[in-house]
């Protein structure tokens, strides 16, 4: 593990804290608040794709056999591995090991791209088969059999795409973070930030947990 | 932090505009709210006034229908959206939170200052609509009005969604802030209750503003991709969108009022010199209020062809709001009585809150009953009832606290006389503007028309010349606040209203680290024994 003493840069916490601790335990409350606003944020779409699913059950049924299960699950797999990287990015700074911080941290990013990148192959296939959102859609198909389908594709659309959002915004925290590290700057004494940014990764990885059974396979 | 040196206070110190810009003192972030708040509040009084001006007499004058349709929409949405729901909480609450905790400054300095800049791009998005084709769909966006309409609703649902996330992130700021951020001794029975207020306030932000932010989101994207969720030819649901709108904008309506009930609490026992009347009651009052709130929303849908079931059941919790509302009231009075009653300004706005408020918590128990509100729905009667709050509440409650706090956040005092002068023309103006309101609305005249048949004029009259009164009463404070400001004289010493909340305990105006010594909190807010008239 840590042969090499590694010199951590030094951390003073902020003048309205009492102390290290202090500031760690509020950085993390803060960061529990803004989880639970992002839920709220989610919410009016799980909610509205509920409605419409019982509305035009049959149609939303068809739909969602166009949807590939086996790259949504190659997505699940991806995003549980990278939550559990970056728990041991943060394991690794609470013991002082740098390089397990570095390594930890380019291992989960390069799985977010992997994320984004099987998600571009689904939604390019979806474009060329026209299953698409609102006016949009024309897969003829499903215009013949399921009316109501086209709803199904733009809460498929909204819903990953706002998760494919805050995927992008994981990966530059975690190329920030990756800097940070490099530079020395998390170690035993100061890790608040790799801390934060691992709830919300955990958070993206649950938002996805519950997209993949909702679209994918409760069909 | 630098200490400032003696001598020297927040404002002086550290010197020039870039200190500014770039502040992370609460208070200084505070302020450029309040100028900021203050500035659009100017610019939707102007919108309204203009309203009226139109409304004087029936048929057109000055405007066409479709300029008259723009200016109610301004009007709405920047008192909404930039004035009434930050002018508390962000403004008169980023400075004197943190310092009623005894804190040097908000859990996090640098979001706060972000969620100011959030506010100001969200701002000058909102005003480019004007230039780049204008809104005129009301503050509310109903669907599918707003997704169909020739303006540029669009950008503006875009300003609406950065200004909420500003809402949010001052909210969380405030959460960690009271949590983490208390004085030693300050356990929650001690705060004082606009902290409280505050809190409630944060906790309705952080949950009910995202469901906003979305939900606009998604009207955006329908007016511009027509993605269909609320569109029934697409096999959408226009009423699912009230829904969600109302979900978080019944909330909004105590994002706006429980800061100014918070403000309230204050004034009343410190003008008063006597304890605050059943501190837990209030206290609970404020939690009571803030969780229905999430639970009626379906009182705005009354007439959009919901269940009988739901109606009633909507009807029913609406009704509970007033429990907790009442307890409140007869709490402020029962801590007003035999007490020994100071009329300086913040005191007599207090008062002018409390005789409007209750006014407009009473008609809004008519308004949830069902068979009342299938008659009064969409007249000016809910105008009347909604102004009432937020104009009668949130304005009220901010003007007796800008007035309270004004000179610790200045260190100069204000002219009492004409602050006097200035509270009562407004409240006469206030009541003469709404009151024809609830009769006309009553008679049937419909809200956002821009003409009338003549049976309405004399109440549209009245209400014109109230409305020049508000405006003038407005003046009048400009001009003193600004003499105060730039001649008034030095406050001797601290705490000018010999009030016991720990702000109080700084100088006024403040050093930049707010206090020179540690703040350990001994009593209760409102310790008020042995003072007695
Ligand atoms: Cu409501």
């Amino acid at each position: 593990m840590a042969d090499k003493v590694t010199a951590f840069k030094e951390h003073h916490h902020a003048h309205h804290f009492r102390n290290d601790e202090h500031q760690f335990e509020t950085a993390k409350q803060g960061m529990w608040v803004f989880l639970l606003q992002e839920v709220l944020f989610f919410s009016p779409l799980f909610v509205g794709y509920l409605i419409f699913k019982f509305m035009y059950f049959q149609d939303f049924h068809d739909a969602s056999k166009h949807l590939d299960w086996v790259m949504g699950a190659v997505n699940t797999v991806i995003l549980i591995v990278s939550s559990f990287t970056v728990a041991r990015a943060i394991s690794s700074a609470q013991k002082g090991n740098r390089d397990g911080v570095v390594e930890n941290l380019i291992f989960t990013f390069i799985c977010g791209l992997g994320f984004l990148i099987v998600k571009y192959l689904e939604y390019s296939h979806k474009f060329h088969d026209g299953l698409l959102p609102g006016h949009f859609f024309s897969n003829p198909e499903l215009l013949e059999t399921a009316p109501h389908a086209n709803l199904f594709f733009t809460f498929y659309f909204l819903m990953t795409g706002l998760h494919g959002i805050h995927v992008v915004g994981g990966l530059v925290v975690f190329a920030w973070l990756l800097k940070r590290a490099l530079n020395n700057e998390f170690g035993p004494k100061y890790y608040t930030p790799l801390e934060c940014a691992g709830l919300y990764w955990h958070f993206v990885d649950l938002v996805w947990i519950y997209l993949f059974p909702l679209l994918y396979l409760v069909g | 932090m630098h200490h400032s040196p003696a001598g020297e206070n927040y404002m002086s110190y550290p010197k020039g505009f870039s200190t500014w810009i770039v502040t992370l003192d609460h208070k200084r972030i505070g302020l450029m709210y309040l100028a900021s708040v203050l500035f659009f509040f100017l610019v939707g009084g102007i919108f309204a006034l203009l309203i009226r001006l139109e409304l004087f007499a029936p048929g057109g004058q000055y405007m066409t229908a479709q300029q008259y349709n723009e200016f109610f929409t301004y009007h709405g949405t920047i008192m909404v959206f930039l004035v009434i729901i930050p002018m508390i909480p962000a403004a008169l609450g980023n400075f004197v939170l943190p310092m009623m905790l005894g804190a040097k400054d908000v859990a996090f300095p640098r979001i706060n200052l972000f969620s100011y800049y959030l506010y100001c791009a969200g701002a000058i998005i909102a005003v480019s609509t004007m230039f780049f084709g204008g809104v005129d769909t009301g503050w509310t966006f109903y669907t599918p009005y707003s997704t169909t309409t020739a303006t540029n609703s669009a950008l503006m649902l875009c300003a609406a969604f950065i200004i909420g996330f500003s809402s949010i992130f001052t909210g969380l700021n405030f959460m960690a802030t009271v949590h983490r951020l208390r004085a030693p001794g300050q356990g929650w029975m001690k705060l004082p209750l606009f902290v409280w207020a505050i809190y409630a306030t944060s906790i309705i932000q952080v949950l009910a503003t995202p469901v906003l932010g979305l939900t606009l989101a998604l009207i955006a994207i329908e007016k511009t991709f027509g993605f269909g969720i609320f569109d029934p030819a697409l096999g959408g649901d226009p009423v699912l969108f009230q829904h969600f709108f109302w979900f978080y904008s019944h909330p909004a309506v105590y994002i706006m009022v429980l800061p100014a009930m918070g403000v309230i609490n204050e004034i009343i026992p410190t003008f008063s010199r006597k304890p605050i009347f059943g501190y837990k009651a209030m206290a609970g009052a404020i939690f009571g209020i803030a969780l229905v709130a999430f639970v009626v929303w379906g009182h705005h849908m009354f007439t959009s062809g919901q269940t009988d079931f739901v109606n009633m059941l909507f009807s029913l919790i609406t009704m509970f709001v007033a429990v907790p509302t009442g307890i409140k009231v007869f709490s402020w009075v029962a801590t007003m009585y035999k007490g020994s009653l100071h009329f300086e300004t913040p005191m007599l706005w207090a008062q002018a809150f409390l005789l409007v408020f209750v006014i407009g918590g009473l008609t809004g128990v008519i308004l949830a009953t069902l068979a009342a509100d299938i008659h009064l729905h969409d007249t000016y009667f809910v105008v009347a009832h909604f102004h009432y709050v937020m104009v009668g509440g949130t304005l009220m409650g901010f003007m007796a606290g800008l007035h309270y706090w004004f000179p610790l956040m200045f260190g100069k005092m204000y002219n009492e006389f004409w602050g006097k002068v200035a509270c009562v023309i407004v409240f006469i103006g206030f009541n003469l503007t709404f009151f024809p309101q609830f009769i006309a609305g009553q008679k049937g005249m419909p809200r956002r028309y821009f003409d009338y048949i003549p049976e309405f004029r004399i109440y549209n009259e009245l209400s014109t010349i109230g409305s020049a009164l508000i405006g003038f009463g407005f003046v009048i404070a400009l001009f003193y606040f600004v003499y105060a400001l730039v001649w008034g004289k030095k406050i001797v010493g601290k705490n000018p209203w010999r009030a016991l909340t720990p702000e109080w305990e700084a100088d006024c105006p403040p050093a930049t680290e707010n206090f020179h010594h540690d703040v350990v909190v001994t009593h209760g807010p409102y310790d008020y024994v042995g003072e007695r008239a």
